[in-house]
This record gives C-alpha cells, structure tokens and sequence, in this order.
C-alpha cells in the first residue's frame, strides 16, 4: 500500500518531458518533487505564474510572489506572471499538459466531486471547475477508501459533482486504474497489494484483465 | 495627458454609497486594494455585493468588512480562511455565490471587454450550471454566464502614473487587471505613483484608459497568509 508520498511519486512517472504541468493542493503539490531531473516540465498555478520553483529561503520570502495554495514560492529562469483571465485561458484553452487533482470521489463515468459535502462549510471550488472541465489529461490523486473503509471508487459519485466524465486516470493508495467506457480497468497494484483487495475497496465496476503488475516508483 | 490622480483616499472612493456592487482585486491577501478597503471600512457603506475572488481572513481584507457587517453578499470562487465568515454564513446573515475561477475572472473581462457574456465548459453537468443556459459547441457543453455589472472596481498595482497607466509585480497581478475597466469607475491605488512619462510604453499591463482615478497608498501592510520557506543546506 503506498502513503501519500508514494502516490506522488507514482504520479511524478506520468509526467513527461515538455510538459506544462497545473498541480492541485494536496498530493498533487507533492507530485514536483518526484518528477524526473532530466526532463523539462513547467508548473502553472492558477492564480497567475508559470515556471514555479521551490519554497524560498527563510527571509526571501515575497508576499507578490505565491501559488493558488497561497504559499510563497520562487520562480525559475523563464517564468513568467500574467493575470487570472491569461491564466485559465491557459487551462481552458488546452494549452496546459496534464491537470493533477485531489477528489473525494470518482466515478466510473469519469464524474469528478471534490469541493462539496452537503452540510458542512463549503470553502468553494476555486479554479477546480475550470481545470477539470477543460483539461484533456486530467490524473486524479486519492485514497482508495475513505476514514470509513467505504470506497470512492464509485459507480456515480453521490457528492455535489466537479465535472462530468472528465478523469482519465486515478492514482490511489491501491491501485492505478484508467478510465474507460465499461468501467475502471486495473492497470496497476501498489506494492503488497492484492488484486482481491482493490477488488474490495471498490465499489464501481472494475476491469480486470490478464496479470496486474505491481507499481514500480 | 488625461489626469486621473487623487489626492486622498476619500477622494478616490467618492460616490459610494449603501447597495452597491464593487468589485475587489487579489488573490488570498496579495495584491488587494488594502487603502481602498480602508477607506470602505472607515465610510460605513453597508448592504454591499462585493465581487472578489476570496474573502479575507478574520482581520485583514475583506475580513474588516465582513466584521463590520458591511457585506450583503459575496461573489467569489474560494472563501475557506474566515470564521466570521463562516459563521456570517451559517447563520444566513450572509448571502454567497460561489462560481469557477476561470468563470469570475471572464465575467470581469467580459465586462471589461463589452461582451454581455460568455460560453464557458467549467461547471457544466454541476449545480453552478443548474437554470442557465447550455450549449453544444462542436460536440461539448458549455455553459451561458453573464459579464458581471459592478458600480467600482478597486485594484491594486505596483506602480502607477497620473495618466492612470498601471503595472503589477509577480501574483499580485491575478484579478486586478481583469477588474480594471469591468465596473462604472474603476479605482486604482498603487504602491508607487510615478511621473509621468516615467513608466515604459512597452511595459504598461493595464493602460490608463482603463482607471477613472488613481492614487498611491498611504501604506501596504502586503501580509502573507502561508509563509513557507525551505532551510538553507
């Protein structure tokens, strides 16, 4: 089974050279530090910057100068600032590679929740909507079940919705499963994992075909 | 040279008045028109929509508003940093509309820009779409959203001239450019107002047609609200 980190770092793999990468808060934020060192990816955050880098040093810190998750950050050679209309011209305009984000639940139709739960606080969706609704490639970050051991790998999700069937992959604690017309198909079992647990963690129709091999992070 | 600069902050903020709708540049708490806030909390103005991507937090921001009780309703795409928020909602006190980012920063360009709205795929098939109009474009849903009518605009920008020119540094920019214009008068207060003819022609992000009036900030507290760092190795 893999934590959070490990999620990441199997996510770091889809990343590819030349790719303009927009990570969500959460795990997807993670995903930066795992991705290959010989490649060229650029990282967008929605609230207007492209070419993000790491955290600054303590006291180089600049309040004009952070992500959507609004931490300070730096920028690398390249970069660039524009405003948040550019921005999601960006997004919605498929000029942005592949889209990384958290969900609470998915579903095998490719509906996406993960900026409500009816009757409690709702902080709003941010620019969620937008990203999945636009991006061609959009990888989904999560847990294969929830505190409950309920899973949310769902049939239809039963959440107030992000979007509908945009979620080509999902990446979880268990398994990487890619969505397709006839349900979830299993690619991939995390270390230790057995193809009869993921089968028991998840609750929409999944396909299984021939040997399953184990991750490799 | 077309003059738009004002000497006080209560000039800039002239012809408030209770019911209006305004919209507020910024991202969290960066590049927020912290002088025009201010003034708004000073002046009393109640029963306010206020556009603007986030809310504050409980004592900067919008949060001096929200404590004030000045705000009727707030239109913004992400609002989880403020209690009295939370609890000015909760209770109803309160009324918000939450919408896509994407899809408020384009309401502000589209009004802005004249268009009376525009097609948007973010949020279609959820409930933000619910009794508005759709439309399949070349086989996808879009969803009819409408350019936002605001009687201000308040922005922020790093630096400015009386021409009404304006420039912003780093993630300050986010909202403020698209806000620029989008409303009846738009007022623009800046960190440094510098002579004109100062400012490079080619470097202007919004230019000065845009601004109505324009004034430097008396003070920028420009807080943080994640400090993070990495240590040095």
């Amino acid at each position: 089974m893999l934590d959070k980190t490990g999620i990441a770092k199997r996510i770091a793999k889809e990343v590819q050279d030349g790719y303009y990468v927009n990570l969500g808060i959460g795990i997807p934020t993670l995903v930066a530090n795992y991705v290959r060192d010989d490649i060229e990816v650029e990282f967008q955050s929605e609230n207007g910057v492209l070419g993000m880098g790491p955290f600054p040093f303590d006291g180089e810190e600049d309040a004009d100068i952070i992500n959507a998750g609004k931490q300070t950050i730096t920028t690398l050679p390249g970069a660039s600032f524009f405003d948040s209309a550019m921005s999601f011209a960006m997004i919605r305009g498929q000029h942005v590679d592949l889209t990384i984000l958290g969900a609470m639940e998915v579903a095998e139709n490719g509906d996406i929740a993960n900026w409500k739960i009816p009757g409690k606080m709702v902080k709003g969706m941010g620019g969620a909507m937008d990203l999945v609704a636009s991006a061609e490639n959009i990888i989904v970050a999560m847990m294969h079940t929830n505190k409950r051991g309920e899973s949310k790998i769902l049939k239809r999700c039963s959440l107030p919705l992000t979007g509908v069937g945009c979620v080509k992959k999902v990446v979880t604690n268990l398994a990487v499963l890619e969505v397709t017309d006839k349900g979830f198909k299993l690619l991939e079992r995390a270390p230790g994992v057995s193809v009869e647990e993921i089968k028991k963690a998840t609750e929409g129709t999944l396909i299984i075909e021939g040997d399953i091999p184990e991750m490799s992070l | 040279m077309i003059n738009k600069k004002v000497n006080s902050v209560s000039e800039a903020t002239k012809g408030i008045s209770d019911n209006m709708t305004f919209m507020l540049g910024g991202f969290g708490l960066s590049g927020i028109p912290e002088n025009a806030i201010a003034a708004l909390v000073k002046s009393g103005v109640k029963g306010l929509t206020c556009i603007s991507n986030n809310a504050g937090v409980d004592d900067f921001g919008l949060g001096l508003l929200l404590h004030q009780k000045q705000i009727k309703k707030m239109v913004s795409s992400y609002v989880g940093e403020n209690d009295e928020f939370e609890r000015q909602m909760l209770s109803g006190e309160l009324d918000v509309e939450l919408i896509p980012q994407g899809t408020l920063a384009e309401r502000c360009r589209a009004a802005q820009a004249g268009f009376p709205a525009i097609f948007t795929p973010a949020g279609y098939g959820t409930e933000v779409a619910e009794g508005k109009e759709t439309r399949e474009f070349d086989g996808k849903m879009y969803v009819l959203e409408h350019a936002f009518k605001a009687d201000f605009a308040f922005v922020k920008a790093w630096k400015g001239d009386a021409a009404g020119n304006l420039v912003f540094k780093g993630t300050a920019r986010n909202f403020n450019p698209c806000m620029a214009g989008a409303a009846k008068i738009t007022v623009a207060e800046v960190e440094e107002l510098v002579p004109v003819g100062e400012l490079d022609p080619n470097q202007i992000h919004i230019p000065g047609i845009f601004v109505q009036r324009i004034f430097q900030g008396e003070k920028y507290e420009k807080r943080i609200e994640q400090r993070t760092v990495r240590t040095r190795e």
